[in-house]
Formats: structure tokens, C-alpha cells, sequence
């Protein structure tokens, strides 16, 4: 399963939620605001290490990270994908949730 | 394209709360129209979705349409599988007595395993 | 499905780049069915200035180039003012069956919202 997340998590719960119900080998890939979450000192990176650790998959959306000046950053574990690794992983996963 | 006999399990969800945005309301009509195509649908309220449900919802003051009537109508839908968080709940003071119609709670773990049967998941 | 209007939201431009990227590896996008604010991105009223992206034109475009369905739903368009009169080329106005029905027909269903 895929895991899509657009927001903050220092805004919304979007992604705490997300986290709480990936299980092990599901994806969560971070887009738009969300991709924050997935930059080295957030706080936001113990909650993505925890889901790491057991053996949940974490993408960041590049070009949303490279819009917000944060591309550089990205936390250890965490995968960059362009638009078109999304789609594959659209593709690779047989259902999707969005939480919006 | 003949898919006629197709049925795919549904998942309608919600995490956010009614009146201050559109999306309950909106949401609920998706549900309402996918009633004709029978398929296996259910509803999950997490998060702030979870005041979707609250008993004595009372619009008049804020000019709004009072939708929650609508939730107990689903039945006659023949939409019968609602499923509630039961740590949202927990932790906006809520209980399943303070819902307007029947529901089964669903700790984390089992709305994640649930959620790892469906077909299609609509978010809202 | 987009549920976002153009401008206000992020949502639109990523849907549109996900199809885009979608249709650029083989894959066929059937429909995006247009539903809350999102119904806003099929105006064809809308005049961006010039340098900035025309997000409803990108949509028509779309349609036009990859034969994908571009659906407003009827009961949010009318909430929000968006009628045939004022409908961009490529999109058309109908139900939300047409959401569900792409549900049971598609392979996937991706929701961009906010």
C-alpha cells in the first residue's frame, strides 16, 4: 500500500496519522508541504525513523523539495523520487491512500 | 470496456470535522451516488471525522445545512459498515454513546488492517 | 480525482504533473474527475498573468493531446458558479457516478486535495 501525505506535520496530523497506520511493507511518499518532514533536524524525523526501523519505505517528492529550498537536507533512509518514480510507485502498489 | 459484475471494496474516509470546510458534506454525497453501483463500501471516521457522528448536531444558529441526519439514513442504502477509531474518540472525550447511529469500533492496528483490503480508498 | 481549486492550492499542479508523468511512461489516464473547489479549475473565465503558469489551459491541454476525460461534477459546479457557459475546452459537466464508476473501471484512483 501507498501512503501519499501533502501536509505540514508541524501544521496538521496528516502525517502522525499516516504513520500510525502504515504497517510493514507499505510506502509513504511526502509530497508538497509534507516533504518538510523528511529533511534532516525536523522533528518530525523521529516518527518517519520509528516507521523506518520497522520496515516501512519513505520517498520524498524532489521537485517539491527542491521548490522549498530543502533538497540538500534530505534525512538518512529517505528516498528522492521525481514525478515520474510516483508514478511508479502508483504503479508498483495496489491501493493508495491519500491523507488529506 | 465490460466490467459489469465488478465488485471492488470501497473505503470512504474521514478525518475531518463537519461545518468549518465543505468536505464532510461533499464527502457524503460520494457515498450517497456510490450506493447504485453495488459495490462493497464501507466508511471510516478517524481524526476530527469522528465528529461527523456526534449526536445533537444543531445548525440553525450558523445558517448551515444539517447533514448528520443523513448518516442514519445510509442503512435504507443498504451502507451499513461504519467504523470508528476508537483513539479518536478517546482522545476528543468522545464515547459511542455520544454517536447518532450504530457503529463498530476499530482500534489503530485493525483500521490499518482494514484499510489493507480495500480496492479503492477515498479521501476526504 | 482533484479536489482543489487552481492558484489557491498546490493539489491541481500536482495532479497535473502526475499525469502528465503517467501518460509519459505508457500509462493511460481515463479520467480526472474535478470535485469541491477543484470544479474551479475548468473556467475557461480565468486570466492568469503572463508570467505565471495557465492551469486551466494545461488541463484542456491534456484532454486534448491524450484523449483524458476531464469531468466537473455537477452539484459542486453549480455550488460554485461553474455552468456550461463558462466551461473550458476539454472539460465537461456530469454526476459523481462518473467518479465512482472510474473507481471500478481504473486500476487506481488518486486522490490531490487539501
Amino acid at each position: 500500500m501507498l501512503h501519499i501525505v501533502n501536509k505540514s506535520p508541524s501544521e496538521r496530523t496528516a502525517l502522525a496519522s499516516c504513520l500510525a497506520h502504515a504497517r510493514p511493507g507499505h510506502c509513504v511518499l511526502l509530497i508538497e508541504d509534507a516533504v518538510y518532514a523528511a529533511t534532516r533536524g525536523h522533528a518530525a524525523g523521529e516518527g518517519l525513523a520509528a516507521a523506518m526501523a520497522s520496515q516501512v519505505k519513505v520517498y520524498v517528492l524532489a521537485p517539491d523539495l527542491e521548490a522549498r529550498a530543502r533538497a540538500g537536507a534530505v534525512a538518512d533512509g529517505v528516498s528522492m523520487v521525481d514525478y515520474a518514480g510516483f508514478v511508479d510507485l502508483v504503479a508498483k502498489n495496489p491501493r493508495v491512500q491519500s491523507w488529506l | 470496456m465490460d466490467q459489469a459484475g465488478t465488485v471492488k471494496k470501497f473505503l470512504f474516509v474521514n478525518r475531518k470535522a463537519p461545518y468549518g470546510s465543505v468536505y464532510a458534506l461533499e464527502g457524503l454525497e460520494v457515498v450517497l451516488i456510490s450506493a447504485a453501483f453495488d459495490q462493497d463500501v464501507g466508511l471510516a471516521f478517524l481524526d476530527d471525522g469522528v465528529y461527523q457522528l456526534a449526536k445533537g448536531q444543531n445548525t440553525k444558529a450558523i445558517e448551515s445545512k444539517n447533514f448528520s441526519p443523513t448518516y442514519r439514513a445510509l442503512e435504507g442504502y443498504d451502507i451499513e459498515k461504519l467504523y470508528v477509531e476508537r483513539e479518536s474518540l478517546e482522545s476528543r472525550g468522545l464515547t459511542e454513546d455520544d454517536l447518532l447511529v450504530d457503529v463498530q469500533v476499530l482500534g489503530k492496528a485493525e483500521m490499518a488492517a482494514l484499510m489493507d483490503e480495500m480496492d479503492v480508498m477515498i479521501s476526504f | 480525482m482533484v479536489n482543489e481549486g487552481p492558484y489557491q492550492h498546490q493539489s491541481s499542479d500536482s495532479a497535473y504533473l502526475f499525469c502528465r508523468a503517467a501518460i509519459a511512461a505508457g500509462h493511460q489516464i481515463e479520467r480526472v474527475f474535478f470535485y469541491h473547489d477543484g470544479v474551479n479549475n475548468a473556467t475557461k473565465l480565468t486570466e492568469p498573468p503572463q508570467d505565471d503558469r495557465n492551469v486551466v489551459a494545461r488541463w484542456s491541454r491534456l484532454a486534448e493531446e491524450h484523449g483524458v476525460d476531464l469531468v466537473v461534477c455537477v452539484a459542486a459546479a453549480l455550488r460554485r458558479g461553474i455552468v456550461e457557459s463558462n466551461l473550458a475546452q476539454g472539460f465537461r459537466i456530469s454526476g459523481l457516478g462518473q467518479l465512482v464508476e472510474s473507481a471500478i473501471q481504473s486500476d487506481r484512483l488518486v486522490v490531490f486535495g487539501d
